[in-house]
């Protein structure tokens, strides 16, 4: 191995083609890269080494959320294996085309990574089993339905044998694959289902871990960008006289017409010069755009008169009409940041015969066809290798912009690889922005204090009119209404309201938006769940008594409802000047529900003591690890709400680096507490259905303490005091 | 020309005197465990030792650092992952992307080193680190473990 470690997670085309052995991913089979001889393919998902090792195959990508362990134990599950001799290694995209994408989808977004994967991930387990049970079985000449598997072991009782995986992998790669296996019964599971460490871990705590943007290659140089900052704007010219002259330079280059790279020795060198080089902008049409021109475009479609509806029931305005009371509000919720720790980045290397990519991607199938596009040469002539990512939260998944960027500037200097690098300014300025919107509630009450009417009235901008306009229904924005819908196994409403419209006036800035860990769902539970208290609050009815009486039929809302409830012990006192609200979402296919607890002091500083959450995801794959992404996404979602706001000014985001966009850090994360209750009925989401659950359970907490409701994300500065 | 002591080894590098030590030690050193995540010690992803006292070397220039100043990274800490903080991250299952935790890492070794039974506050008052994973109540966990391990 050289200075490169990348046989860590097994990487060995990665590590191949870094030696200068293999080409990488050239349509060379896995199992034939792992320069141990040939090691048995049982299939596409496992591969078996004569000592045993078991090497999964996995199309979705792990960044931090533990889909990678999860499904390795899914496929360890079923074929009863030993799992401390698994190991799991990704598939290039290349491969995957090759292959007629046997692996299925790679994108790892909207929390798919295990439930959409689980079905072919466990029948490739099963299949495997079966074919290595046969080859024993025709070994030994028996039946393979007398054979058992243990950790890796077959044996056959009758005759007293037993062998091992390894040593009938290479009889079983030749078998036929059964058509049909049986998977097993979850209740009935011994690796999947249990809370086992995470894979992989030892790298991240002694500085081996190879991210992409610490990928090195013999004679590879480095470059630093810099593309305009306005939306729609251009680049008129620029001067490089000076930064041509500084050390380290190689070559400048303007690439896609806007941008301009600098190619140095080192990044520091490129990043230096970069910054020596003058740039005149035309700011284009959007050039006077600021936050309060975007606020007032949303602000009109608060009242507009045409809108899309997302669900629909009775007739809200007549319900309105006739209320006993009748409740207002509008709520905010502002630009957003992904921040990965880990900045946009990747290496490329080009040629006129063939294009090579090493970078993290939440989609590296999309990494591979915007490399095709941007190289100019077929899918088969390219491969993009899938780096570990420090950070994905969907920026890694909205957009391979640094992919594209990086393949152009390696192509002004073909066969040298060059590892493009964003600083932290360039990142934080060509984000795939949380989307800003607004939504005007108004309720209405009957003399009981039951909601017999809602209207939601949605006003702002939709992702995928800009990023995936083909999946727009007739212009609607279906994703607009995430968590809000009337069916469907993806986020429905969980309360029943006889009167109900929730429309979408669509209001899109020229802003770049993405899919952010949530989605829309962060801001619909806000919107809603706030709401809701306050609704309670204007009925005089306890807010868990007021979501109750609406959710008779949505059992598997209320259960994880109740659950937080009665942990946190609601409608008992709470500890001296702790204060407690609630929240209830849909989201990616779970069920999740928060509690929060709070204290505000004299001087209005916001302390959050605990959040209670739980989550029904159907099967819970790995338990310690469904608690590891509910303590993070509340970390994540929790910013949002308490300080981090993305702002325009003169056509261009504002906040370029930490100091002015701040970060949730460990002072401010509150305690944690989870409960994991799965029904074992269905599959869902984890990565990201707890983070919309904290921020309304908190902000419903603060109204307890102070009488106060904020409506505008973040709490930022505005007084906390008591009213 | 600079000579610096990192992981107790003297090397010479050549590079611009405004060059931070973060990327003299990626660049030059070819040690990649510590990371660049803001360039102006905001997040902490670069913290490295430097006599002991957690350093954000993004914003370190070379030509700050002496000869006779003992710089140790993540590489560094300990042979075999064995430091008391390694081990308590590993059992408490820390990382999740773990892009950060070699800054959280070092961060925490000068804490412990100079505070030998942190309370909660002093971890929160010097733990100041950004992870995006949401990874601290682990690491404060995992913190207050090493520490009553190294105690004994």
């Amino acid at each position: 191995m050289n200075a490169i470690d990348l046989s860590r997670r097994n990487f060995l085309v990665g590590a191949g083609a870094a030696t200068g052995g293999l080409s990488l991913g050239f349509h060379v089979t896995l199992g034939e890269a792992t320069g141990q001889g040939v090691s048995p393919e049982v299939n596409a998902w496992v591969v078996i080494r004569p000592d045993d090792k078991i090497v999964v195959r996995v199309g979705r990508q792990e960044m931090g959320q533990g889909t990678l362990t999860g499904l390795a134990q899914l496929v360890a599950e079923e074929l009863d294996a030993d799992w401390s001799m698994v190991e799991t290694e990704y598939p290039t995209p290349g491969q995957n085309v090759a292959r007629k994408r046997v692996w299925g989808d790679f994108a790892t977004s909207g929390s798919r990574g295990i439930r959409n994967s689980q079905d072919a991930m466990r029948k490739g387990g099963a299949t495997a089993r079966a074919m290595l049970v046969q080859a024993a079985a025709n070994d030994w000449k028996v039946a393979a339905s007398e054979c058992t598997v243990d950790k890796g072991v077959i044996s056959h009782k009758g005759s007293n044998r037993s062998t091992t995986f390894g040593k009938v992998a290479q009889a079983a790669a030749k078998l036929e694959a059964p058509a049909d296996v049986k998977l097993k019964d979850p209740k009935d599971w011994k690796i999947a289902g249990k809370p086992l460490l995470r894979l992989y871990q030892d790298g991240k705590v002694n500085g081996a871990q190879v991210y992409s943007i610490d990928f090195k290659i013999d004679g590879m140089l480095n470059a630093a960008i810099r593309d305009c900052p306005y939306w729609g704007g251009s680049l008129k010219s620029f001067d490089a006289a000076a930064a041509e002259k500084m050390p380290g330079v190689k070559k400048i280059v303007r690439i896609d017409k806007n941008a301009v790279a600098v190619i140095a020795d080192t990044w520091w060198r490129a990043k230096t010069a970069l910054e020596a080089v003058k740039f005149d902008y035309d700011p284009g049409p959007h050039g006077k755009l600021d936050t309060a021109g975007i606020n007032a475009m949303l602000d009109e479609g608060l009242s507009a008169k045409e809108a899309f509806v997302g669900n629909q029931a009775g007739d809200v305005e007549k319900a309105i009409a006739g209320a006993a009371k009748k409740i207002e509000a509008t709520y905010a919720f502002p630009y957003q940041h992904h921040a990965t720790m880990e900045t946009m980045n990747a290496t490329a290397r080009w040629t006129a015969d063939k294009c090579e990519v090493w970078t993290s991607s939440q989609n590296a199938e999309a990494a591979l066809a915007t490399a095709s596009q941007a190289a100019g040469l077929p899918l088969d002539k390219c491969d993009v290798v899938r780096m570990d990512l420090g950070g994905g939260f969907g920026r890694r998944a909205t957009s391979q912009d640094y992919v594209r960027q990086a393949v152009l500037i390696a192509k002004e200097m073909p066969g040298t690889p060059i590892k493009l690098i964003w600083s932290r300014e360039e990142d934080m300025l060509h984000g795939c922005y949380h989307p800003t919107t607004k939504c005007k509630l108004t309720g209405a009450l009957d003399k009981d204090g039951n909601l017999v009417g809602l209207h939601m009235r949605i006003s702002g901008q939709s992702i995928l009119a800009t990023i995936r306009p083909e999946a727009l229904d007739k212009g609607r924005d279906m994703a607009t209404f995430q968590g809000l819908n009337a069916g469907g196994a993806e986020g429905r409403l969980g309360y029943t309201i006889p009167n109900l419209l929730v429309d979408h006036a669509m209001r899109n800035p020229p802003v770049r938006p993405g899919f952010w860990r949530g989605v829309n769902n962060n801001q619909n539970a806000i919107y809603l769940e706030c709401f809701v208290d306050e609704l309670a609050h204007a009925a005089g009815v306890d807010p868990l008594e007021f979501r109750r009486r609406m959710m008779k039929e949505h059992p598997k809302h209320l259960a994880v409802l109740n659950a937080v409830a009665e942990k946190a012990g609601w409608g008992k006192p709470a500890a001296a000047g702790v204060y407690r609200g609630l929240c209830q979402h849909m989201g990616y296919g779970s069920y999740v529900a928060a509690c929060a607890e709070i204290s505000i002091n004299e001087q209005g500083t916001l302390k959050i003591h605990r959040i209670i959450a739980a989550t029904n995801c159907g099967h819970a794959v790995n338990p310690a690890q469904i608690e590891r992404q509910i303590e993070g996404s509340f970390a994540y979602g929790l910013g949002p709400l308490l300080m981090q706001e993305i702002t325009v000014k003169d056509g261009k985001v504002v906040e370029e680096n930490f100091d002015t966009y701040p970060i949730l850090r460990m002072a401010e994360m509150p305690s944690v507490e989870s409960i994991i209750a799965p029904t074992n009925d269905f599959w869902g989401g984890v990565g990201e259905p707890t983070i919309f659950a904290a921020a309304p359970a908190v902000l419903n907490a603060i109204f307890a303490a102070t009488g106060k409701r904020i409506r505008t994300l973040p709490i930022g500065s505005q007084d906390l005091r008591r009213a | 020309m600079a000579k610096i002591n990192v992981n107790g080894r003297v090397v010479d590098v050549t590079v611009e005197p405004d060059t931070p030590l973060l990327w003299v030690i990626r660049e030059q050193i070819g040690l990649t465990g510590t990371k660049y995540g803001c360039g102006v010690a905001q997040c902490g992803s670069c913290t490295v030792h430097v006599d002991g006292v957690a350093t954000r070397s993004c914003s370190l220039p070379i030509s700050a650092v002496t000869e006779a100043q003992k710089i140790v990274t993540i590489e560094g800490l300990s042979p075999n992952s064995s430091h008391a903080l390694q081990k308590a991250w590993l059992a408490n299952d820390v990382p999740q992307c773990g892009y950060c935790q070699s800054g959280q890492i070092m961060a925490a070794a000068a804490l412990i080193s100079q505070t030998p039974n942190p309370t909660d506050a002093d971890i929160e008052r010097e733990m100041t680190n950004i992870c995006r994973c949401g990874t601290y109540n682990r690491i404060k966990t995992a913190i207050k473990q090493a520490a009553s391990a190294s105690r004994g």
